[in-house]
């Protein structure tokens, strides 16, 4: 496994390097899998938790989806698998997976195909119960922070993994044990067929995290979401887990949204970046471009915090100030109260998102050009904590 | 029964000048019992063996390992909550390891070592306001009046930078994870110890609270002259605030030294493979965890025989299955170049030796096999 492990970190971090690279494996013309078109969720009646958030995916595409715990993040993924908690629900807006164009010319499926459900272009919040099934688990794979609490204590973890085999490619018991052991070892684990017969319980974390992998991908998704998969995972484990996403992506051409709280993984893994804050998106862009020259204000605060892999001495820096209240109302710029460029325009009216060069959108009306011209009239980060780590 | 890594003691103090140490552990060995839950199981598991940490007053000692690595119960271990088997832990002087029960209790009660735990919501009372959480140390003792209490948890509160009057009438519920946070350290320094032991005290934090936190414990030692050990699995973030790190793996002390030095060029490959894997958002020069994980599919390797890494470690070779662990209680003395871990390059830069100690067969030759 770490042989081929190798081979997809190393092309991935050479390719997401030039502006026009970080695409290059997908199709130029590849339609979006999965758009989302002026999501808003409602907790309650009222409370806005997430506002007008619009994004896409093409096939083989991995997009991050950052932000601070209460973002919305986490809901706007919820609501395309159709899973938002009680009392929260999809106010306005379009969730469309449309059919991956060469599935079928892939000829991966096969036989399959029959038996899936017509991959047809699907309009996910109206979707009535039923057809649910036709979607999550087949169409849509996803895995969450805590693998243990997705599966049965009392049932073998190949057991759990044949049985969505069954269940979702109508493979016969035989065809589903020999295809779990197979996926079992495609994930990375070792001895899958004495694996097959282990209980959750006599697995560690990151091996759960694995089979909940192989029972996501089982079905050959187009889409695998992965909802903070790795937060709680130690170091070493996140980066294999990292890497196993990469390959089944470049192996399967699945499209990856990653749910995350941690800038680092996404500048890892991702190919784009979409920052959310206070439940609307703040910017978007390719990766590279978005860390190396961030266009919103809270953007360039969350890089300065994130992990920049240096192991000097240095000061920690924070984000002063805490988002607004979940839905809360405010007339302007939900960023404003904690941004050092802030001016009066900032919070007299609703700020649109932008779009700028590069395929890049930014919710500021002074968005940093690629080098910071713009902002640079204001005073150089007047709302920053003094250091406190100078000494010794 | 209490033996070191003999050359911990003589770096330190040569580089700390003659303050004795706060805190100094050596040889700590501690066993869980396991009930019979198939037959025969009864055993005891090891969890920690020969491990020794040294910890100086104004000192930040990080301890990163992997999950069952036995940080947590090193730190347990040092507050006397987990009764060690082997070695002793010298708290100011005084051997924790022999104090009777009554007088552990009393030293704990002290509260001159305290402990900051990992899951604030778990740890506080949910039914307690801030002020009465604080408070917590002097309630549980009965020591000072009330009023003196309530002042001492105001100073500690504002020490976090929390407002009492804000939310010192709130309950853990009611504040954000950040705030919880501030308010474990707050219970933790309002009895102003001379020690204190914070157990993941950012891993679920995001990383704006996270370098608060951090950010206010390394005020704290420089204000207050608090020794802490933190553990941590994130690396940059304690690498900001840390002087030393001691890396755990399965219990057993493979690699200690001023952090900088060992996170820049670890001599340990499972240093390296922390350090290689840790996500950043900017990609550098450094290694590639799979550069340096094991080859799928090697003949699994004894257990509890030669280095304890050497099962995942892709240097591993027939001495490291066999020969004892350099180090290990009551083993042959290691070669030196070994125990010194100084690549031949720089094995007379001393300045870069100092305090750096590394357990590993190959410490000097496993980079010049890197691909």
């Amino acid at each position: 496994m770490s042989r081929p492990a190798e081979a997809t970190v190393e092309p991935l971090r050479a390719e997401s390097a030039p502006s026009t690279g970080a695409h290059t494996h997908v199709p130029a013309s590849a339609a979006p899998v999965l758009t989302v078109e002026g999501l808003d969720v409602t907790i309650g009646r009222t409370v806005r938790a997430v506002r007008d958030v619009s994004f896409s995916l093409a096939r083989g595409e991995a997009v991050g989806l950052v932000g601070e715990s209460g973002s919305g993040k986490s809901l706007t993924c919820r609501s395309v698998l159709g899973v938002l908690p009680p009392g929260c629900r999809v106010a306005d807006g379009r969730i469309t997976l449309s059919p991956s164009t060469d599935t079928a010319a892939d000829g991966a499926t096969d036989a399959d195909v029959a038996t899936l459900p017509a991959s047809e272009s699907a309009e996910l919040t109206a979707l009535p119960r039923k057809q649910w099934n036709a979607i999550r688990g087949r169409r849509i794979g996803a895995v969450f922070q805590d693998p243990a609490s997705y599966l049965n204590p009392s049932l073998t973890v190949g057991g759990q993994l044949a049985e969505q085999l069954r269940v979702g490619r109508g493979l016969s018991r035989s065809e589903a044990y020999a295809r779990a052991v197979e996926l079992f070892a495609a994930v990375g684990l070792h001895r899958p067929a004495e694996l097959y017969h282990q209980y959750p319980h006599e697995l560690s974390g990151g091996m759960l995290q694995r089979v909940l992998i192989a029972i996501a991908v089982s079905c050959e998704p187009e889409l695998l979401i992965a909802d903070e998969a790795t937060t709680a995972l130690d170091v070493v484990i996140q980066a294999e887990i990292l890497e196993l996403l990469q390959s089944l992506r470049k192996e399967q051409g699945l499209a990856l949204l990653l749910v995350t709280h941690d800038l680092a993984v996404v500048a890892e893994s991702c190919d784009r970046v979409v920052v959310m804050y206070a439940g609307e998106i703040v910017e978007d862009g390719p990766t590279t471009e978005v860390l190396a020259a961030p266009a919103h204000p809270y953007t360039e605060a969350l890089l300065r915090v994130a992990s920049i892999g240096d192991w000097g001495r240095r000061e920690l820096d924070i984000i002063p100030g805490r988002p607004p209240e979940t839905g809360a109302d405010l007339p302007g710029c939900r960023f404003a109260d904690r941004c050092a460029y802030v001016t009066k325009e900032c919070t007299a009216g609703p700020v649109a998102l932008r779009t700028l060069d590069g395929g890049r959108r930014a919710r500021c009306l002074r968005p940093a050009g690629p080098s910071g011209e713009t902002r640079s009239a204001a005073a150089a980060d007047p709302g920053l904590p003094v250091p406190q780590g100078a000494a010794l | 029964m209490s033996s070191t890594l003999a050359t911990d003691r003589s770096a330190e103090a040569s580089e700390s000048g003659s303050t004795a140490p706060l805190l100094e552990i050596t040889g700590l060995g501690v066993s869980y019992g396991r009930r019979a839950v198939v037959r025969g199981s009864a055993r005891r598991t090891r969890v920690l063996a020969d491990v020794g940490l040294t910890v100086r007053a104004g000192e930040i000692v990080g301890i990163i390992g992997e999950t069952g690595s036995g940080k947590t119960t090193l730190a347990r271990a040092t507050v006397g909550l987990v009764r060690p088997d082997a070695g002793s832990i010298q708290f100011d002087g005084r051997d924790l390891t022999a104090l009777g029960r009554s007088e552990l209790r009393d030293f704990r009660r002290s509260g001159r070592v305290q402990y900051m735990f990992q899951d604030p919501l778990r740890s506080q009372d949910p039914d307690l306001t801030v002020r009465q959480i604080v408070a917590e140390p002097f309630a549980a003792i009965g020591a000072l009046s009330r009023q003196e209490r309530a002042v001492r948890a105001e100073e500690a509160l504002s020490l976090v930078g929390l407002d009492a009057a804000e939310i010192g009438s709130r309950t853990p519920g009611q504040i954000s994870g950040g705030q919880r946070q501030r308010v474990s350290l707050a219970r933790a320094i309002v009895t102003r110890p001379q020690l204190l032991l914070s157990d993941e005290p950012v891993s679920a934090l995001d990383a704006s609270n996270r370098n608060l936190v951090l950010g206010l414990l390394d005020r704290l030692r420089r204000e207050l002259g608090l020794a802490v050990v933190v553990i941590s699995h994130d690396l940059g973030s304690l690498a900001g605030i840390a002087d030393r790190v001691a890396v755990l793996y399965r219990g057993r002390l493979v690699e200690q030294g001023p952090i900088s030095e060992v996170l820049e060029y670890p001599r340990h490959p499972y240093t390296a493979l922390l350090t290689a894997s840790a996500p950043s958002v900017r990609s550098g020069h450094r290694l590639l965890p799979a550069e340096l994980r094991a080859p799928v599919g090697r003949d699994p390797w004894p257990d509890d025989v030669g280095c304890v890494f050497a099962p995942r470690c892709r240097f591993a070779d027939d001495a490291c299955r066999t020969e004892p662990r350099p180090a290990a209680v009551g083993g042959p003395s290691v070669p030196q170049d070994h125990e010194s871990g100084a690549p031949e390059a720089s094995a007379g830069d001393e300045a870069s030796a100092a305090g750096h100690t590394v357990v590993c067969h190959h410490a000097g030759s496993w980079r010049a096999r890197l691909g």
